[in-house]
C-alpha cells in the first residue's frame, strides 16, 4: 500500500478505528437458544408475579405471550431487561451471558430491545433526533460529546424512516405525533439500535387496523434475523402472526405451541380462553 | 480545527440560532459600559459610575449562576435548590485567596493569618489555607472544590435514583448544613462575618476604578465563553441524550445510555459553572459570608431562571439579569415587599408564561414549525 493510501485511510471520516467500535460482547446460540429462562420467581407483597417460570426462545423465532391481566408478562420483561429483580432464577442470553448480573443499559448494549405498552418517545426531540439517539453506537459521554453522524448512518436512517412510514414527519417534534404515529417511531428506535432480541409489550394498542395489519408485517418479516417477543391482548393478531404461542397464567407457563394446539389445551380453555368461547 | 469551525459556525448553522448574535451584543454593552465608565469624564452624563459597573458586575454573576441552574433544570429536568452551595463555595475559595494576599496590611499586622485567625488565637494556618496564597492553586481550589462535591453528591443521588421533589429537598438540605458549618468560627472560614477587608487581587488594588473595570469584563468574557460552550455541549449529541433523559428517563436507559452518569457529569459542569461565578462575585462584592449558603438564595436562582424561561441559556441570562434589576429598584422604594413581589412574580410566571419571558418571542413554539417540514428539508439535503 502506497503511502498516500495509508495517508487516506488515517485521514479518512468514514474510518472507524477498531478499537473506537462498540465491543460485540460473543452471544453463544450454538445450542440455537437464545433466551434462556428458568426457575424465575419474583413476588411483590406476597403477590406471586412470577412463579417458577421457565421459557426458552430460540433464534431467530417469533413468540407470542398472552395472558389475562396479572399473569406476568410484563414483569417477565421488566426482569429480562433488567428493570426489576427476580428473587430466585437464571436468565441467560446465549449460552453464557447471565442477564441478572446487568443493569438496563448494559442489557440493552448486548441487543436487547424493548418497547413498552405505553410509547415513550423523546417529545421534544425531532422524529430524527429520536431515531439518531437509538443508533447502535458508542453511549458513552465522552463520544457522545462530538459524534456526528456518518453517512452510512443517515442512509440507515433513512431507510428506518421508509420502513415506520414517517419519511414526511422527519422534522416534526415527536411530541406532535398521533399516537399510533409514537408507537411507530417507537418501534424504528428499535429497530435503529438493530438488536438481537426484540421485546415488544402491546404493539397495536391504539393502533387503526391498517397500522395493525402493517405491524403484523414487519414483525413477522423481523423475525429470523432478529429474534422477537410479543406481548399482545388482541387475539386476532397474535393469530395473524405468531408461529408459536406460550400462555402465561399466574407467574408461569401454562402451554405452549402454535396457535391452534393452545386455544384447544384443555388447561387454557378453562383458566383463559374459556371465557372467550 | 473542527472546534474552530464550530465556533464560528454557531450563528450559521441553524437560522433560528441566537447564540451568537446575544453574546455580541452582550459583550458590545458591556464594552460601552467600560468605556463609558473610564473614558466619558465624571461630569457628563453619559458617565457610567463604578458603582453601576459593581452592580452590572454582580449581575453578570447572578446571569452565570442562572445559566448552571438552567443547565440542570432546564435541560435535564433536575430541579436543583442547591446552586447557592456551589456558588459559595467558589466564592469562599476566591476569598481566601484574597484574604492570604492582605498579608501584614491587617488589623493585627499578621503577616501570615488572616485577623479572625489571630482574633481566635490560633497561632498557625489550619492546613486547608495552605496554597490558597496563589493565584493559580485558588482557581483550581474554584474549580475542584464545588466540582467534587457535585460529584459525590450528584453520585450518591443519582446512583439511588433519586429524582423530583426528594432530590430537590436533599439539596436544600445540602447547602443549609453548610451554612449552618460555615457559620462555625472553629470551621476557619471566619464563621458569621465570613471573608472581607480584601485588599488586592494578582497585586491589583480592587478599589480603583480599573480593576473593577476589568473585573466586571472578566466577568462579562467569562460569562460569553460559558454561554457559548453550554450551547456547543447541550447540542452535541450528549445534550440530546440530556433532553431525552429529561422527557423520558427510563426509555433512554433501554436504549442503552447509562443516564446516571449523564447526569453526574452533567452536575459537576453546572456546578463549576456556579462556583465560576461566585468567585468572580467575591472580589466585585468585597465580602463573602455564610448567607450566601442560605437556601432562599438558591430558590431565588430557581425563580430568575423562570421568569427569563427555562430549557433556553438566553432566558435564563436575561431572567438574571432582569430579575435583579428590578430587586435593586424594587427594595430602593420598599425593602420589606421585595419577596412578596418576588413570590408573586414566580406565581404569575408559572401560571401565565410557562416558558418565561423568552417563550413570548419563541419562532418555535413545538407545533407551528413541524407542520411546515417542506423547507426544512432541503437544507438538510
Amino acid at each position: 500500500m502506497s503511502t498516500l493510501d495509508t495517508a487516506r485511510e488515517i485521514f479518512d471520516r468514514e474510518h472507524v478505528w477498531p478499537f473506537l467500535m462498540p465491543k460485540a460482547p460473543e452471544i453463544d446460540v450454538s445450542k440455537q437458544v437464545l433466551l434462556y429462562v428458568e426457575g424465575l420467581s419474583l413476588s411483590f407483597d406476597g403477590f406471586k408475579a412470577l412463579n417458577d417460570l421457565n421459557l426458552y426462545i430460540n433464534d431467530g423465532e417469533l413468540r407470542c405471550l398472552i395472558g389475562a391481566n396479572g399473569a406476568g408478562k410484563t414483569t417477565l420483561m421488566d426482569v429480562i431487561t433488567g428493570k426489576t429483580r427476580c428473587d430466585s432464577g437464571t436468565v441467560y442470553f446465549g449460552q453464557t451471558i447471565n442477564l441478572l448480573e446487568k443493569d438496563e443499559a448494559e442489557i440493552a448494549q448486548l441487543g436487547i430491545g424493548r418497547k413498552f405498552q405505553k410509547p415513550t418517545v423523546f417529545e421534544a426531540h425531532t422524529v430524527m433526533d429520536n431515531l439518531e439517539l437509538a443508533l447502535k453506537a458508542s453511549k458513552q459521554i465522552l463520544f457522545n460529546l462530538t459524534a456526528r453522524l456518518t453517512p452510512a448512518q443517515v442512509v440507515r436512517i433513512e431507510e428506518v424512516l421508509e420502513i415506520v412510514g414517517l419519511k414526511e414527519q422527519r422534522f416534526m417534534l415527536a411530541g406532535a405525533l398521533s399516537h399510533g404515529q409514537k408507537q411507530w417511531l417507537e418501534i424504528g428506535m428499535l429497530l435503529m439500535s438493530n438488536p438481537r432480541l426484540l421485546l415488544v409489550d402491546e404493539p397495536v394498542a391504539g393502533m387503526t387496523a391498517q397500522e395493525t395489519e402493517r405491524t403484523a408485517e414487519l414483525l413477522t418479516s423481523l423475525a429470523g434475523d432478529h429474534t422477537v417477543i410479543v406481548v399482545e391482548h388482541d387475539m386476532e393478531f397474535v393469530r395473524s402472526i405468531a408461529r408459536t404461542v406460550t400462555v402465561l397464567h399466574q407467574g408461569s407457563v401454562l402451554a405452549e405451541g402454535t396457535m391452534d394446539q393452545v386455544q384447544n389445551h384443555p388447561d387454557v380453555i378453562e383458566v383463559y380462553l374459556g371465557e372467550e368461547h | 480545527m473542527n472546534l474552530i469551525e464550530k465556533i464560528f459556525s454557531i450563528g450559521r448553522e441553524q437560522p433560528g440560532s441566537s447564540t451568537m448574535p446575544f453574546v455580541v451584543i452582550l459583550g458590545a454593552l458591556c464594552i460601552l459600559a467600560s468605556a463609558a465608565n473610564l473614558l466619558v469624564p465624571v461630569d457628563s452624563p453619559l458617565h457610567v459610575s463604578t458603582y453601576t459597573i459593581t452592580l452590572l458586575g454582580k449581575y453578570l454573576c447572578y446571569a452565570m449562576l442562572a445559566l448552571a441552574v438552567d443547565i440542570i433544570w432546564g435541560y435535564c429536568g433536575i430541579l436543583s435548590l442547591g446552586h447557592g452551595a456551589f456558588f459559595a463555595l467558589g466564592g469562599y475559595a476566591m476569598g481566601m485567596y484574597l484574604m492570604r494576599q492582605i498579608g501584614d496590611r491587617g488589623v493585627y499586622g499578621n503577616p501570615e493569618l488572616p485577623d479572625f485567625m489571630v482574633f481566635l488565637n490560633w497561632t498557625e494556618l489550619p492546613w486547608y489555607w495552605q496554597g490558597m496564597d496563589q493565584f493559580w492553586f485558588a482557581m483550581l481550589m474554584v474549580l475542584l472544590i464545588p466540582g467534587l462535591l457535585a460529584f459525590v453528591f450528584g453520585w450518591l443521588a443519582f446512583r439511588s435514583r433519586v429524582t423530583g421533589v426528594y432530590l430537590s429537598i436533599m439539596t436544600q438540605a445540602m447547602t443549609y448544613a453548610l451554612m449552618l458549618a460555615f457559620f462555625r468560627n472553629e470551621m476557619g472560614f471566619g464563621g458569621n462575618n465570613g471573608l472581607t477587608d480584601f485588599k488586592d487581587l494578582m497585586g491589583f488594588d480592587l478599589q480603583s476604578d480599573t480593576t473593577r473595570v476589568v473585573l466586571f469584563l472578566t466577568t462579562a468574557l467569562m460569562l460569553g465563553l460559558i454561554f457559548i460552550l453550554s450551547k456547543l455541549i447541550l447540542r452535541s449529541r450528549f445534550g440530546k441524550v440530556i433532553v431525552a433523559i429529561r422527557d423520558g428517563e427510563s426509555r433512554a436507559r433501554f436504549i442503552g445510555y447509562h443516564t446516571e452518569r449523564y447526569k453526574v457529569w452533567l452536575f459537576v459542569y453546572s456546578a463549576m459553572i456556579a462556583a465560576v461565578a461566585g468567585a468572580l462575585y467575591v472580589p466585585q462584592v468585597g465580602i463573602i459570608n455564610p448567607g450566601e449558603f442560605s437556601p432562599l438564595n438558591s430558590i431565588e436562582v430557581v425563580v430568575w431562571v423562570a421568569v427569563g424561561g427555562r430549557g433556553t441559556l438566553i432566558g435564563a441570562v436575561i431572567g438574571a439579569l432582569l430579575v435583579n434589576y428590578a430587586k435593586t429598584r424594587f427594595t430602593a422604594i420598599m425593602p420589606e415587599g421585595w419577596l412578596f413581589a418576588l413570590g408573586a412574580l414566580f406565581v404569575l410566571v408559572t401560571l401565565f408564561l410557562p416558558k418565561g419571558l423568552v417563550g413570548l418571542f419563541s419562532r418555535r413554539p413545538g407545533k407551528a414549525k413541524p407542520i411546515t417540514a417542506e423547507p426544512a428539508k432541503e437544507e438538510r439535503a
